[in-house]
């Protein structure tokens, strides 16, 4: 039973970061009605700025300081990914936002790379390595805290979208861009802050990763992993995302102890066939039957 | 001075000339009504005063001023309201909420205000829900209020679409066929409530209508178009005993 909690635990902190991810797929689903498969390698670059202003053998900022700065430079570079590339792709075809943010990913990892090199490199933390006793289970400070901060900004991003002005025009936007257009919204614009917007929660979830272990220009594909809880979720849908998250993250270190062989390593693409052969919509589908 | 002022305007897709150097000017307080057969550039003409398309050649002015260069999201702030032909509603919204969103340009509480909840924002809040009540009440949307888009009935879309165009607060409000698929008894409330807007609301109505009994009912003059050209304007029965909007209803080439 302990063992269980005890993976339990690392799983919920695992999902946290799923789930943060597929929230910044979710995000781009609503405003450009296409999937960002950059959006690992987002997490991937977020993490990698933060560790280039915050180790000391690089440009040393405090912990404290590094962060916050990381966010608001992935937001400028979600915002302008926005702002000058997909924008372009405006009224094509859902399969050109694929490919193209398919070869961004491949930009966002050549540019770490060149940068920060591919060994692992681990980021520092002022609560490296500390841990907490209760009962028999050892909880980390880094997963308490990728649980806190998780609730903390989904419940932000939340309030967010339900009552700033500015967040209902952006709910307004994913419903329907021309109805959107004529009560006053402007949809580019919100869509650029979107993009911002996921590459910031990206960060996030990046940074949350990092504290938990070494990072290489290659962790973006834990992004597929998001996209598969996304989809749990319902692609269109914040809670679902998280969820989505919550639910891989859990079953596959409990997979890996107790099913056999590469099981957990299958896991949550077989939960996602479940789900989409079961609900195509996703756990929280958004999309109604048409009646007939 | 006319309150919307459409001058030489045109549009060309390509080799197409969808609006081709039309003309005419609505008078504050008017219902001016829009008819030809499909494909004569009526919608289109709505589109280019919404500023979705550009225009090749022409201008529009709008309240003394050439919004010819703004762009579709300016042009709620200005006091013009609109409905399509195909409705476009929030659809996983419900019709409170897409009322509410009509008065997206009238708040003016910031990020950080919002986030505090502060009296402001509340006090905002209220006029703005009382505003939609309003709405809702001179439409007779009650039993819809908390309804989601997707579930309710055609006709009823349609009416809480007019509604939210109402909640803007125009000046002129565009109608883009606000009677096709209505019963005859549906379409005899849209004549009441154009007639009301014009009369206790102080609207200006720009329509676009193929059922000539509406049309007849409620607009004091009519512009006829066919090929993305003027054919005739005035008033409902000149317009619609003109030989040339005769010939284009029936098919043959006026030529």
């Amino acid at each position: 039973m302990t063992e269980l909690l005890q993976l339990v635990i690392g799983g919920l902190a695992n999902g946290c970061i799923y789930g943060l991810v597929a929230l910044g797929f979710v995000l781009i689903y609503k405003a450009s009605e296409g999937v960002n498969f950059a959006q690992g390698d987002m997490m991937m670059l977020g993490a990698f700025i933060a560790l280039g202003l915050g180790n000391s053998e690089q440009l040393g900022m405090p912990f404290a300081i590094a962060v916050p700065l990381a966010v608001v430079i992935m937001f400028g570079v979600g915002w302008g990914v926005e702002r000058v590339i997909v924008r372009q792709l405006f009224g094509q075809p859902q399969f050109a936002l694929v490919i193209l943010t398919i070869a961004l990913g491949f930009v966002f990892r050549f540019v770490a790379g060149s940068i920060w090199g591919y060994t692992p490199l681990v980021l520092e933390t002022p609560f490296a390595g500390m841990n907490m006793r209760a009962g028999g289970i050892v909880i980390s400070v880094a997963d308490l805290i990728a649980i806190g901060v998780t609730l903390v900004l989904t419940v932000a991003l939340w309030a967010f979208f339900a009552f700033t002005r500015i967040g209902l025009a952006a709910q307004a936007a994913s419903q329907n861009q021309m109805a959107a257009y004529i009560v006053g919204v402007p949809v580019m614009r919100v869509n650029s802050l979107i993009w911002g917007l996921s590459g910031a929660v990206a960060t996030v979830g990046g940074v949350l990763y990092a504290t938990r272990g070494a990072i290489d220009p290659n962790i973006g594909l834990l992004g597929i992993k998001a996209f598969a809880a996304a989809v749990i979720g319902g692609l269109g849908s914040l809670p679902g995302a998280l969820l989505g998250g919550l639910i891989i993250g859990i079953i596959e270190p409990v997979a890996g102890r107790y099913a056999p062989g590469e099981f957990a390593k299958m896991s949550p693409y077989i939960i996602m066939l479940l789900v989409l052969v079961t609900r195509p919509g996703g756990l929280f589908s958004q999309i109604q039957m048409k009646k007939v | 001075m006319s309150l919307l002022e459409v001058n030489d305007l045109a549009v060309h897709f390509g080799g197409v000339k969808a609006v081709d150097g039309v003309s005419f000017s609505v008078e504050s307080g008017e219902v001016f009504a829009i008819i030809g057969p499909n494909g004569a550039g009526k919608s289109t003409i709505f589109n280019l005063i919404s500023r979705i398309y550009e225009p090749t050649r022409g201008s529009i002015r709008f309240d003394g001023r050439d919004i010819t260069g703004l762009k579709a999201h300016d042009i709620a702030k200005l006091g013009i309201a609109r409905t399509f032909q195909n409705i476009e509603l929030f659809d996983h919204s419900t019709v409170l909420d897409n009322l509410l969103m009509g008065r997206h340009t009238h708040r003016s509480t910031s990020f950080v205000e919002d986030i505090l909840f502060l009296p402001k924002v509340r006090r905002e809040e209220r006029d703005h829900r009382r505003h939609v009540e309003e709405v809702i009440e001179f439409l007779e949307l009650e039993a819809y209020r908390n309804k989601m888009i997707a579930g309710l009935p055609y006709g009823v879309r349609k009416v809480v679409e007019i509604g939210r165009a109402l909640s803007i607060g125009p000046k002129l409000i565009l109608l883009d066929e606000p009677a096709s698929g209505l019963s005859v008894e549906e379409t005899r409330e849209v004549a009441f409530w154009i007639e009301d807007m014009r009369r206790d609301m102080g609207l200006t109505v720009l329509m676009v209508e193929h059922d000539m009994s509406l049309v007849n009912q409620v607009s004091d003059r009519v512009l006829a178009v066919a090929n993305g050209r003027p054919l005739a304007l005035g008033s409902p029965a000149d317009v619609q005993a003109h030989p040339d909007v005769k010939a284009a209803y029936l098919g043959t080439e006026a030529a």
